[in-house]
């Protein structure tokens, strides 16, 4: 919800740092990515390119993806060395999340 | 040298000063520029204060309300990236002095702009910040255009691309002029590091980023950041065509540290060039001309030119720093 022009600091200053988190670009994603770890080896070379931050991995440990803001550019996809990474049609996923 | 996988396990939690929620094209070679310095400067222990020039990166990553980065981060205009960092540093310095800034914080200043703010209309400023050895890194991300406005030509833009500025027609094969040489630009001012980097050899453009940051004086990085969308290629093409560019000598890896050049990646094999001009959309145009083969010969007799001359520099230029 953005604010009134009264609640908008003089000058229109942005007083908090990293608020484009609140902006969600995973509604532009036309391709899904979809991972199997099975094949997956955490080489982070998914985690090193993804130009949106979107690859979650704790301690380099490859755990899947933030569809928050996941563009759907395939870029990690392109870069994995095992094709462990796979480009589906969002449309495929419309039914099962209404 | 910190490794790929040291990294992801630095920064699964910690910040890396861009965020999530920028608006740059899907794919875009932009963000991966920015994370790649950011990143190495956090683990170097640098607090990274940021300037942009106006383009692509800072119209996307700044639209009201809302702001990518989560660092210090100053925006002025097109033209004065370098001078407005100039300004940063010297406040900073006139801080210290006064003793207002903790002796034991390490900053590192990193400009970033685009082939159009730096080429062409932020060269004054770029070169007045080198003469005057701001301690400040100045990361290009050239992607060869105007490409925030639509596709117009820079002084980046390769011969033969089609652009909206000139555009492959009947009697022009594009843009008829060769690429500025940015880098030699800034190397002549002698008491800088310059390098060039490539987002397909992450090692190498790592290692780069830590000799800028630790350089004693300016330093500029020159990073070959394909546009997905006006090279016409497709969204997850980006490393690709990086690889390419370095593959074909279209983008040397090299570095020149006070006059001293020196050849970082030197590739047992190399491709024709034409390879990666038939890659992108934006060179298909040229490639269907009747004249295509004089064109393609004489960006591969340059490209063979230049690489020659970069490997005869790096042999007369060793152990012989100009300052």
């Amino acid at each position: 919800s953005l604010k009134s022009w009264k609640e908008i600091p003089i000058g229109g200053v942005i007083d908090k740092p990293g608020t484009a988190r609140e902006y969600k670009t995973g509604a532009w994603r036309v391709m899904r990515p979809i991972l199997h770890k099975e094949k997956c080896i955490d080489c982070m070379f998914c985690w090193l390119y993804c130009p949106d931050q979107a690859i979650i991995q704790e301690g380099g440990i490859m755990k899947g993806f933030n569809y928050d803001y996941c563009k759907g550019c395939g870029l990690c996809a392109n870069v994995c060395p095992k094709q462990a990474i796979e480009m589906r049609p969002e449309t495929e996923f419309l039914s099962e999340e209404g | 040298p910190v490794n790929i996988k040291q990294l992801a396990q630095e920064f699964d939690k910690k910040e890396i000063g861009i965020t999530q929620g920028h608006r740059l094209c899907p794919g875009c070679g932009a963000p991966i520029t920015v994370k790649f310095v950011m990143m190495i400067a956090r683990h170097l222990g640098y607090e990274p204060v940021v300037g942009l020039a106006t383009g692509c990166l800072e119209v996307s990553t700044s639209i009201y309300p809302y702001t990518a980065w989560s660092v210090p981060y100053i925006h002025n205009a097109f033209e004065n990236v370098a001078a407005t960092m100039s300004g940063v540093e010297t406040a900073y310095k006139a801080l210290k002095n006064k003793g207002k800034i903790p002796e034991d914080k390490k900053y590192a200043f990193i400009a970033f702009g685009g082939d159009g703010g730096t080429y062409d209309i932020g060269l004054q400023s770029l070169s007045g910040m080198l003469e005057r050895g701001h301690k400040v890194l100045y990361v290009l991300y050239d992607n060869e255009g105007y490409m925030n406005t639509g596709n117009q030509r820079s002084g980046s833009t390769p011969p033969g691309s089609d652009t909206t500025t000139a555009p492959v027609g009947k009697k022009l094969p594009g843009k008829v002029q060769l690429k500025k040489n940015i880098v030699e630009i800034v190397a002549a001012h002698e008491n800088v590091y310059a390098a060039t980097a490539s987002l397909s050899e992450p090692m190498d453009f790592f290692a780069k980023v830590e000799k800028a940051l630790n350089f004693d004086g300016p330093s500029f990085l020159a990073v070959f950041s394909p546009c997905v969308r006006f090279w016409r290629v497709n969204d997850d093409k980006t490393v690709e065509i990086s690889k390419l560019a370095v593959e074909t000598k279209y983008w040397p890896l090299y570095e020149v540290e006070r006059g001293v050049y020196r050849v970082t990646r030197k590739p047992r094999q190399f491709k024709p060039v034409e390879e990666f001009l038939k890659a992108q959309g934006r060179f298909r145009k040229l490639l269907s001309r009747p004249d295509a083969k004089e064109i393609v010969d004489e960006l591969q007799e340059y490209v063979d030119r230049r690489w020659e001359r970069l490997l005869t520099l790096e042999e007369v230029t060793k152990d012989k720093p100009i300052r």
